[in-house]
């Protein structure tokens, strides 16, 4: 213990810049990641909850497979598969990706969070705005997704923090974000332990005030309508 | 076609490989699993207690494992504690590391699940002269056993798949032959879409179950 | 069977239903209804449960699409249109217009959770009808003083009792200034006393001349309040007339058991 007190006092001040550098790396990451997870999650909800059987399958079968699979292997399969085969314009850096495989994962979990808050809406709801005269888009505009947001937005912040944390997985494609940073510094400064921990305290930072920030969203949705 | 053929002649050979790295995956996340059940119940138990020492010692233990990633608690406990002179096989490193990790998902299930059975349920107990801890074991326990299920086999779901990343500790599980039979045969598409497959033939059956124990559970209630 | 129709004679009904069936799967619910409600009448159905009543009332606002039969509103055809000589059911971005001015009550009240009363008042007005905030905030303000509840404008659904919340839900209906308003057993989900305020309101309504089908258990209130009486069972109308006659006197044996039934409970 008071060894790695030692270990800090020597290096924190190469280290700490460096990694705090690659955290922006890492918010990058997760921030595009994100926005395209949502466009993906919200159009395979929509095919999801179509009335044809067989579209409806076509979602089903992109959300099971992408839920199911580790997402080092879809990171993988994104970056090392395309080059390998031939398919140069297929075949993305390693940032790039990153995103695409987080995204693709991403977008199946946010499809049935997104699918789960429009069912969740009472049936008795739409009925109610038709009667009103609403046309069936006015009904999902002003009534259904209104509501259907407020159900969501807990889950959504949720897989925020877990997609934060996913971005480390990245590393292991090489993309430039805080874990890759991480092992380099950990293998050249022979300090793994003081260099780990350090990383995952930076993860901690990055990530507790948006479970704070989730929890207190909960609190609030949790009180009225 | 190309794809085919280098399939359906290296199947047997890619397939015999990555599935005596199944049969590892199986048991680093089971071993993970039972570690994570146990010290889940200890933290939540802490969580629970009056002592704000203990209870915040849970807090701080579930808010910081759950708030960083599992790779790094891994590192951690694999290339870190020999600093230390704490030296693990692989193996011992990924379960302990995984289990870890797990106890604090597990320790939040656990207290949502008791927290969550009706205050009148205890009443009743009480009134019909049953002991807090009788009541407990004989009431509260096995509808909070029942309703933990499904959050417990979807969690079992995460865990088997975060084993694909032990393989960087030198495991050798599926994703450690799958790299290694890439790096050899260069057949990197092939590899991993069977790796793919195989972890969908896990994951698929549990989240059906998963499906059927929140339907049944529903019904029951 | 068309019962003769009170007020001037000739008139075009407001609401005429011919012939109306309405099967799910092999279940036929509604057999061959035939229904005439001229401009500010009021028509209570009463019957027991399975009797087809709800689903009379959805299909007249096509919340159901009928099986057959066709429906009228001050004699246009509703609900359906001609292609390539065959008719087919409206879809709802269709029917919207249609249902403007069909206003519709329902059992359990729909409101809005994330509006709060007022909005919940204003919101058809101003995205269906393209109503000013300014305009539609006074009318509904009026509509919700009308129903007594002037001083919740700001209050959410959950905060509100279910009488309220049902008083809120006309009033909503009332903003729309609807040509006919229909009632499914606006009072069957309230306790028994919150009932009174709501049946109070529907009974001014009844008074002002809204036309009005109403399908009630309060007999009471059906007799107080209508023009004429519908007896349903098994699909079909059994018997329908003046108050005095159907609750005093009924024709049909039918009748009679069920409203001794309902008397006894």
């Amino acid at each position: 213990m008071p060894r790695l007190i030692e270990v800090y006092q020597d290096n924190i001040r190469d280290w700490f810049p460096e990694m705090l550098a690659a955290c922006v790396g890492t918010l990058k990451l997760s921030l595009v990641a994100f926005m395209v997870a949502a466009v993906i999650g919200l159009l395979v909800a929509l095919v999801r909850i179509s009335p044809s059987t067989s579209t409806r399958w076509i979602a089903i079968s992109f959300i099971e497979v992408m839920r199911g699979t580790p997402a080092l292997v879809i990171l993988y399969i994104v970056y090392f598969v395309p080059p390998q085969i031939g398919l140069t314009w297929l075949t993305l850096s390693s940032f790039a990706a990153a995103v695409c495989g987080l995204a693709l994962q991403g977008g199946a979990i946010l499809a049935e969070v997104f699918r789960s808050g429009i069912e969740a809406l009472h049936a008795g709801q739409k009925e109610a705005a038709l009667a009103l005269g609403m046309t069936p888009a006015k009904t999902m505009r002003y009534i259904l997704l209104p509501q259907a947001m407020r159900v969501v937005l807990p889950p959504v912040g949720n897989y925020a923090i877990g997609l934060l944390k996913d971005t480390s997985v990245c590393a292991l494609i090489a993309a430039p974000e805080l874990m890759l940073r991480a092992k380099d510094l950990a293998s050249s400064s022979f300090e793994p332990m003081a260099v780990f921990c350090l990383a995952a305290l930076f993860y901690f930072l990055m990530s507790y005030p948006l479970s704070l920030a989730v929890r207190y969203m909960e609190h609030r949705l949790a009180r009225h309508g | 076609m190309n794809f085919w053929t280098v399939m359906i002649d290296r199947f047997p050979y890619f397939m015999s490989l990555l599935l005596k790295g199944a049969v590892m995956t199986v048991t680093v996340a089971a071993g993970a699993l039972v570690l994570a059940l146990v010290i889940g119940l200890l933290i939540a138990l802490l969580r629970m207690s009056r002592s704000r020492l203990l209870s915040g010692f849970a807090y701080v233990y579930t808010e910081f494992l759950r708030g960083t990633p599992a790779l790094a608690q891994l590192f951690v406990i694999y290339f870190g504690l020999p600093d230390v002179g704490i030296e693990l096989k692989p193996v011992q490193a990924a379960i302990i590391g995984l289990g870890i990790n797990g106890s604090a998902y597990l320790s939040e299930i656990y207290r949502a699940g008791i927290q969550a059975i009706h205050r009148g349920q205890f009443e009743a107990a009480f009134s019909l002269g049953m002991t807090p801890i009788g009541s407990m074991r004989d009431i509260v326990l096995p509808q909070a056993i029942r309703m933990m299920l499904p959050p417990i086999t979807n969690f079992s779901i995460t865990l088997l798949k975060d084993t694909a990343l032990v393989s960087v500790v030198a495991v050798p599980e599926i994703m450690f032959y799958a790299r290694n039979l890439v790096t050899e045969t260069f057949q990197s598409m092939h590899v991993y879409l069977l790796a793919a497959a195989i972890y969908l033939a896990m994951t698929i059956p549990m989240s059906r179950l998963v499906a059927y124990l929140e339907r049944t559970r529903r019904a029951w209630q | 069977m068309t019962a003769q129709l009170p007020g001037a004679a000739g008139q075009r009904p407001l609401l005429r239903i011919v012939d109306l069936y309405k099967r799910f799967g092999a279940l036929e619910v509604l057999t061959g209804i035939d229904l005439d409600v001229a401009r500010g009448e009021k028509v209570s159905i009463l019957g027991p449960s399975g009797s087809g009543k709800t689903t009379l009332l959805r299909c007249i606002n096509y919340l159901e699409k009928p099986s057959a039969g066709r429906i009228y509103i001050d004699d246009v055809l509703i609900g359906e249109k001609l292609v390539n000589g065959r008719t087919v059911h409206l879809s709802d971005r269709e029917l919207a217009k249609e249902r403007r001015e069909i206003g519709f009550v329902f059992q359990r009240f729909n409101l809005f959770p994330h509006l709060t009363a007022l909005e919940n008042v204003t919101i058809a007005p101003r995205k269906v009808l393209g109503q000013s905030t300014e305009e539609a905030n006074e009318r509904g303000r009026r509509m919700l003083e009308k129903v007594g509840l002037g001083h919740k404008l700001a209050e959410y659904p959950e905060r509100l009792s279910g009488g309220q919340q049902q008083r809120v839900a006309i009033a909503r209906v009332l903003a729309m200034q609807p040509k006919l308003m229909l009632f499914d057993e606006a009072t069957s989900a309230l306790d028994p006393e919150l009932i009174g305020e709501v049946l109070k309101v529907m009974r001014e309504l009844a008074e002002e001349g809204h036309t009005m089908v109403v399908v009630t258990h309060e007999v009471q209130f059906a007799g107080e309040v209508s023009d004429r009486i519908i007896f349903m069972d098994h699909g079909r109308i059994v018997e329908q007339g003046p108050p005095a006659q159907i609750l005093g006197n009924a024709r049909e044996t039918r009748t009679r058991a069920f409203l001794k039934k309902l008397a006894d409970r």
